[in-house]
């Protein structure tokens, strides 16, 4: 089975009394929540040293909470998972707790929040848990009452883990038919465990881009990969079999093992002719 | 849930609701706690919000005393002023109840101060 969380239940039966304690006790995910929240807020741009009203979608035990808390802002937060809001009501977070879905909608009147945030929920999303789920009619259903409850010019940065292209396509797709403008950051493109994908979205106007951490070999991505696989053959070190050069390595290697070894000469690896 | 959450409220999710706003509270429990005093943020957030609703918000749940019926004007400089609009948005929190809507009469649960805006399949539009 996968080991993808979203594969084994749905969310407010995954996220049950023992793994919502994990994250008030494992001090890892809590320094890797922390991380990504961090980036998230960098990456929503807010106007410095002003408090804002921020959403965060996806709350969850409230960890994401205090990082906003820390910078100044107040923060209200959504989650579908009661055991998770549980935790967060005993880790006595500022912020305000509502239980809701975020695919049925987002339940604020319009224009409300100075920018919103996810860490680690948008991915549920893809999945049909209920006969009834429409992962996409969901999708635009979300992005679209979000776009209605942020301010002009605010912004929305989800952290999440797609599992293919495709995925990565229906979000933007969806996101931009409801209204937004925006794309997909990708910090350490070139590294499997600190890659790290986030959805910049921005409402009123297209701006630029973030730019991605630790990404910049990518403009000639095709080569790198190219010039990595020569160097990995050439660590690998060994030539091809029954090739010249194989054979005058292996040569080499019995000479210096110090076994009786013909020298080389130029008939040495030379094939033979057809009269033979 | 506190009121500032209230006044943002909607149940606009709900299939055939068109608004949604303001929720009619019925409030079982309230407790007060204490929260730094903020007045950037006060200031900030008084002009996103629906005053008059906020006003009967307090009313319904016997907090409205002394709270302006309206927003006073320069109410930037009127720290008297943005005290108790921080009182009764940050501090005043509704722990059981529940919420009404003002259109369909649905009603969600508030158990220990989180709202229950969860739908069932039939009202999810």
């Amino acid at each position: 089975m996968s080991k993808r969380p979203e594969h084994q239940a749905p969310p407010e039966v995954f996220y049950n009394e023992d793994e919502a304690r994990k994250y008030t006790q494992n001090s890892r995910i809590i320094d890797i929540q922390a991380q990504m929240t961090e980036r998230c807020l960098e990456l929503l741009l807010l106007p410095e040293d002003i408090p804002c009203l921020l959403l965060d979608l996806g709350c969850g035990s409230g960890l994401s909470g205090s990082v906003l808390e820390e910078n100044g802002h107040m923060w209200i937060g959504l989650d579908i998972s009661p055991s998770m809001l549980d935790v967060a009501l005993e880790r006595e977070t500022e912020g305000d707790l509502v239980l809701a879905d975020m695919g049925e909608g987002i339940p604020f009147k319009a224009g409300c929040f100075d920018g919103a945030i996810s860490v680690s929920a948008l991915q549920w999303l893809f999945n049909a848990d209920k006969k009834s789920h429409r992962p996409v009619k969901r999708l635009y259903t979300f992005f679209s009452t979000l776009y209605a409850s942020l301010s002009r010019s605010a912004r929305a940065v989800f952290q999440f883990y797609p599992e293919n292209e495709s995925q990565l396509e229906l979000l933007t797709t969806q996101a931009m038919k409801a209204g937004f403008y925006g794309g997909v950051v990708i910090d350490y493109p070139n590294s499997a465990k600190a890659k790290k994908f986030f959805l910049v979205l921005m409402t009123g106007g297209s701006g630029p881009l973030p730019k991605a951490l630790g990404a910049d070999e990518v403009e000639d991505n095709i080569q790198v990969k190219y010039a990595r696989r020569e160097a990995a053959k050439a660590a690998r070190g060994k030539p091809l079999k029954n090739t010249k050069a194989w054979l005058l390595e292996k040569k080499e290697r019995r000479r210096k093992q110090g076994k009786e070894t013909k020298p080389d000469t130029k008939y040495t690896g030379r094939k033979r002719s057809g009269r033979f | 849930m506190k009121l500032i959450t209230h006044n943002m409220l909607t149940s606009k999710c709900l299939k055939g609701v068109m608004t949604g706003y303001p929720l009619a509270i019925n409030a079982t429990d309230v407790k007060i706690t204490e929260v730094d005093f903020n007045p950037e943020f006060i200031t900030r957030v008084i002009p996103k919000l629906d005053w008059e609703v906020l006003w009967h918000a307090a009313n319904s749940i016997g907090h409205s005393e002394g709270l302006p019926k309206s927003i006073e004007p320069k109410f930037e400089e009127n720290e008297d002023f943005l005290k108790k609009a921080h009182k009764i948005l940050l501090e005043v929190e509704i722990e059981e109840g529940h919420l009404t809507c003002p259109e369909s009469g649905r009603q969600f649960p508030i158990s220990k101060g989180i709202p229950n805006m969860l739908l069932t399949e039939a009202e999810v539009q």
